[in-house]
């Protein structure tokens, strides 16, 4: 993987999903090792995000490297109309690997092509977020102890939740089955089912919540945003539908675990923080290991 | 007979290409994506004309300008049917069909409104995913133009 771009979950294949997160766990045991001392890691956020980039420049420094970039592209020469073009080949002369968050789908394969260093993909517009996966599966693999044959129940957004097209891809190459739970309007498209399909492998529709709970090993739960109904109203019709509580919890499976890509409004009751089913804190935690073991791995130091 | 053959020296080309069997309107898309809007040869096209096999159709004679394989598929969103035939010496030499390649770069926009190559200059860059149905998976944004969605560059 050294010097290789991560723009697509699709750049990698199974081989090297694994091997990120067997790097990851040791990065978890031990997080502060110094294998970057000598690299400088661009931090690229011409979107603002919280998560995603406190989550890689403490990556970055906790592996030693220094960190260079913006949070806001409001205070960069992009508003005095710089391409983007321009100002990846700039830094790619400054820095020896990029981390890019861009509000445009596509920004960041246009960003690995004319980079001279790689590129990691943190979220170009509503396309693609491949950390945001690998964490994911990070998360389903140390709940479950394996990535193979699980039931895994998608809930909420699964039309325009990247977060879930990535993951459904992904987990395509484990044997999965899914179960699919959204309002009629808010379905998976038929582009991410059609890898679900090509991969041999069976999905169900539903649209109660409660339908999945007692077969799930992983409920993997997403936000329902108000700015993707052109009818108010229909908003108003799902928004309370698709919320868990700790009383929903009463007939999962011991083994079931709650993941989140976060932030989280209020489908998860905070009542079930409390409860062992919920994991999505520390879900937001294994971020940082992740993308430890992809700086580490792109830079060639594992 | 006389009249006929008066008529075929007006439109018979010497060397060069005729484009048949374009499908009828779609004349001067192929005009533009063959750029022979600035092409400085002889170019004579017509539309709307009797086919025996497509009842209309359109066709395009350029002088001296030959096409290679690359530039003759570029043309298969819009007249998948042509015939692509170089004269030399007023005689057929070749008959070329167009194949539907499996990228297509430049030519077509993609639909998608905030895609980096709909915002940036950044030229379009497209896998062809079904060939029937035509739908062009955009390398960038990773969204599918159907065959109702194209629009040229």
């Amino acid at each position: 993987m050294k010097d290789k771009s991560l723009v697509s979950i699709t750049d990698f294949n199974k081989e090297e999903y694994l091997r990120i997160l067997e790097i990851a766990a040791g990065f978890e045991e031990n997080p502060n090792q110094k294998l970057l001392n000598d690299h400088v890691v661009a931090s690229l956020f011409f979107e603002p995000s919280t998560r995603t980039r406190l989550s890689f420049e403490t990556a970055a420094n906790r592996l030693g490297a220094r960190v260079i970039g913006f949070s806001d592209s409001g205070s960069t020469s992009v508003k005095k109309g710089e391409s983007l073009k321009d100002t990846i080949i700039m830094v790619s002369g400054y820095a020896d690997i990029i981390v890019m968050r861009h509000p445009r789908d596509g920004a960041a394969r246009w960003a690995s092509e004319v980079s001279t260093v790689p590129v990691i993909n943190a979220g170009d517009g509503a396309n693609q977020h491949p950390t945001q996966c690998l964490l994911d599966m990070y998360s389903i693999m140390q709940t479950q102890g394996t990535l193979d044959n699980l039931n895994i129940a998608f809930i909420g957004d699964l039309k325009y939740g990247r977060t879930v097209h990535s993951l459904v891809q992904a987990m395509c190459s484990f044997n999965p089955t899914f179960h699919l739970v959204s309002p009629e309007e808010l379905k998976l498209p038929s582009s991410s089912k059609m890898h679900i399909k090509n991969s041999n492998l069976t999905y169900h529709q539903y649209t109660e919540l409660a339908d999945v709970i007692p077969i799930a090993d992983i409920i993997y739960m997403t936000r329902i945003q108000k700015e993707r109904f052109s009818d108010p109203l229909d908003y108003e019709k799902v928004k309370n539908s698709y919320v868990l509580d700790r009383a929903m919890l009463h007939n999962c499976k011991p083994n079931m675990k709650i993941l989140h890509p976060l932030p989280r409004v209020n489908e998860i009751s905070e009542d079930v923080d409390e409860t062992p089913q919920a994991f999505y804190f520390k879900q937001a935690e294994n971020g940082v290991y992740v993308r430890q073991a992809l700086l580490a791995a792109i830079a060639g130091v594992k | 007979m006389k009249k006929e053959q008066r008529h075929l020296n007006v439109t018979a080309i010497e060397n060069g290409t005729v484009i048949d069997h374009i499908p009828a309107n779609n004349v001067f898309k192929v005009l533009h994506i063959l750029n022979l809007e600035n092409n400085k040869n002889q170019v004579l096209f017509g539309d709307n004309l009797d086919s025996k096999k497509y009842g209309k159709k359109g066709i395009i004679k350029v002088s001296n300008t030959y096409f290679d394989a690359n530039e003759i598929n570029k043309i298969a969103l819009v007249a998948p049917t042509a015939t692509f035939i170089e004269i030399k010496d007023f005689e057929v030499v070749t008959k070329k069909t167009v194949e539907v390649p499996d990228q297509i770069k430049s030519i077509v926009k993609c639909f998608n409104p905030n895609c980096i190559t709909n915002v940036e200059f950044v030229p379009s860059h497209f896998t062809v995913v079904d060939k029937e149905n035509m739908k062009l998976l955009c390398h960038y944004c990773e969204k599918i133009t159907g065959r109702n969605n194209i629009v040229f560059a």
